[in-house]
């Protein structure tokens, strides 16, 4: 793949990633027009009560902009080296069929793979060991000083 | 696609670039239309499948016939509903979040191959491209959520980010066999590789008991990732009120509605493109009569029906169970599938 083809440069029938933008711009003009539509036909009686954030009927307190738990950040931590692996499997992919029956390149190809999976298993396996991978550890922890009525710092509750 | 660029260039005489720029355009409209249409379709649909498993009707008076027009009369209706912004929100990003959750799936919807020589744009790079633009989804929900500055929106979004990353995973681990096998990423070059009826598809698990199992992990995490039952828990109606769309009314409401049916297509329509043959009818034959669209989305609904079963079924799972499924069962399995598949194709000479 050539860049100039690549980026849509080329004319050719398909073969774009400038349909992908007319898409979005596209879909802008659809959802601009839907909105508009909405507008003219519906009311607008906008009112103090009607504006407050939504508890249950109860009046908001606080701002919700707030730490949220750090799991969250973790499970986005692994995400992320596992959607790297990703980029560098779906190439190996393609082409595993066409490297793999030439001699003495096959193996490589094959053993080059295995060797990357094993690396990223042995990271998910220690992370799987340190119970990082478990929801509800830290709760389960926690449980025994709470019991015993030792309080400990504030903490935000688990969505 | 070729039909309509010499329609372009021939009829109207508009030179290369124009006419790639109106073919692209026309079907964006199509399937800008299409999208609506589905989710028009797939909430009456959904509603009578509901209905029937739990020994009801479902919608019966508007439109007469089974309540078929219940969908066209919601949308009339969300047509006239107030748009309220909360005063504490974001209120750029409140008016964003929407119009990026439904880009996130109209995008996607580009890459997919209806017919033969009928698809948007052919990418070399097509399945990766799909995985890549429905994470713009994650970023919506999130935006959604947070911007809202509503405690349940923003537990429903940070459990709709969590969940959503970590089953992307699963589910673009599980198209890793097929396309070793198929060589490509082009989705036309995967339908193309399925050719010659129901034993050529890539489910076949005497072929490859790997890709059989791989369209499990597909379908599993497709539900995780459309955010339907038994993996809802990003809008859990009994303890998030609503979830990420709690402060959300009428047309920006709409939009989400809409990207979830457009979504749940989606990913059906992807299984059905990479496990179950695209647009090829189950036997060869049929091909001359069946339209290759029709066969291809009659697939796709036929496996939007399994996801309304599964979702009218199956209880709803909790939080650590959800994480559990996906990090220690789903990749771990999802990986295997991915060596499993390697090692079949070598030792039984399935290779080029």
């Amino acid at each position: 793949m050539n860049l100039p083809h690549f980026l849509g440069v080329v004319s050719g029938v398909q073969d774009h990633f400038a349909t992908a933008l007319i898409f979005v711009l596209v879909g802008f003009v659809f959802a601009g027009i839907a909105l508009g539509v909405a507008k003219l036909l519906r009311p607008s009686n906008p009112s103090a009560a009607k504006m407050t954030t939504y508890e249950c009927g109860e009046v908001a307190r606080g701002s919700s902009w707030i730490r949220f738990n750090v799991r969250f950040y973790l499970v986005a931590l692994f995400f992320i080296v596992f959607d790297v692996e990703m980029i560098f499997l779906l190439p190996w992919a393609v082409v595993f069929r066409q490297l793999m029956p030439v001699p003495g390149l096959g193996a490589i190809v094959f053993w080059d793979m295995v060797i990357f999976l094993a690396i990223l298993a042995v990271g998910l396996a220690y992370v799987w060991a340190k119970g990082d991978l478990d929801w509800v550890k830290k709760l389960a922890e926690r449980s025994g000083p709470v019991a015993t009525g030792v309080t400990e710092e504030e903490e935000v509750p688990a969505p | 696609m070729k039909l309509m660029y010499d329609f372009f260039t021939g009829q109207l005489g508009l030179d290369a670039t124009g006419a790639n720029i109106s073919v692209a355009s026309v079907m964006a409209v199509i399937m800008f239309t299409v999208m609506a249409l589905c989710a028009i379709v797939l909430t009456w649909m959904e509603r009578k499948v509901a209905g029937f498993m739990q020994s009801r009707y479902g919608p019966m008076y508007t439109g007469r016939f089974h309540g078929w027009a219940q969908a066209v009369a919601d949308m009339l209706k969300i047509l006239g509903k107030e748009d309220i912004i909360p005063a504490e929100s974001d209120k750029g990003l409140f008016k964003f979040a929407p119009i990026l959750v439904l880009l996130g799936s109209l995008l996607a919807w580009a890459a997919i191959p209806w017919a033969p020589d009928f698809v948007a744009a052919d990418f070399d790079l097509g399945l990766f491209y799909i995985f890549a633009v429905s994470s713009l989804v994650v970023i919506g929900i999130l935006m959604a959520g947070w911007a809202s500055n509503n405690k349940w929106a923003l537990y429903g979004a940070a459990r709709g980010a969590a969940q959503m990353i970590s089953y992307e995973i699963p589910l673009a681990l599980a198209a890793v066999p097929v396309v070793m096998r198929a060589g490509s990423l082009n989705p036309s070059d995967i339908v193309i590789a399925q050719q010659g009826g129901i034993w050529h598809w890539n489910i076949n698990p005497i072929t490859n008991p790997f890709l059989f199992i791989a369209f499990f992990m597909y379908f599993i995490a497709s539900i995780a990732e459309t955010n339907r039952g038994p993996f809802d828990m990003p809008e859990t109606e009994s303890e998030l009120v609503a979830g990420y769309h709690t402060e959300y009314t009428g047309m920006r409401f709409a939009f989400f509605f809409l990207a979830e049916y457009a979504n749940l297509f989606l990913v059906s329509m992807i299984a059905a493109m990479v496990f179950l043959g695209g647009w090829w009818a189950p036997i060869p034959v049929l091909d001359r009569f069946i339209p290759p669209a029709l066969s291809f989305i009659i697939k796709g609904m036929l496996l939007v029906f399994l996801n309304m079963w599964v979702r009218w079924t199956l209880p709803r799972v909790r939080v650590d169970q959800l994480m559990h499924l996906c990090w220690k069962v789903m990749i771990p399995v999802s990986l295997l599938c991915v060596v499993g598949a390697g090692v079949w194709m070598m030792a039984l000479g399935q290779l080029k």
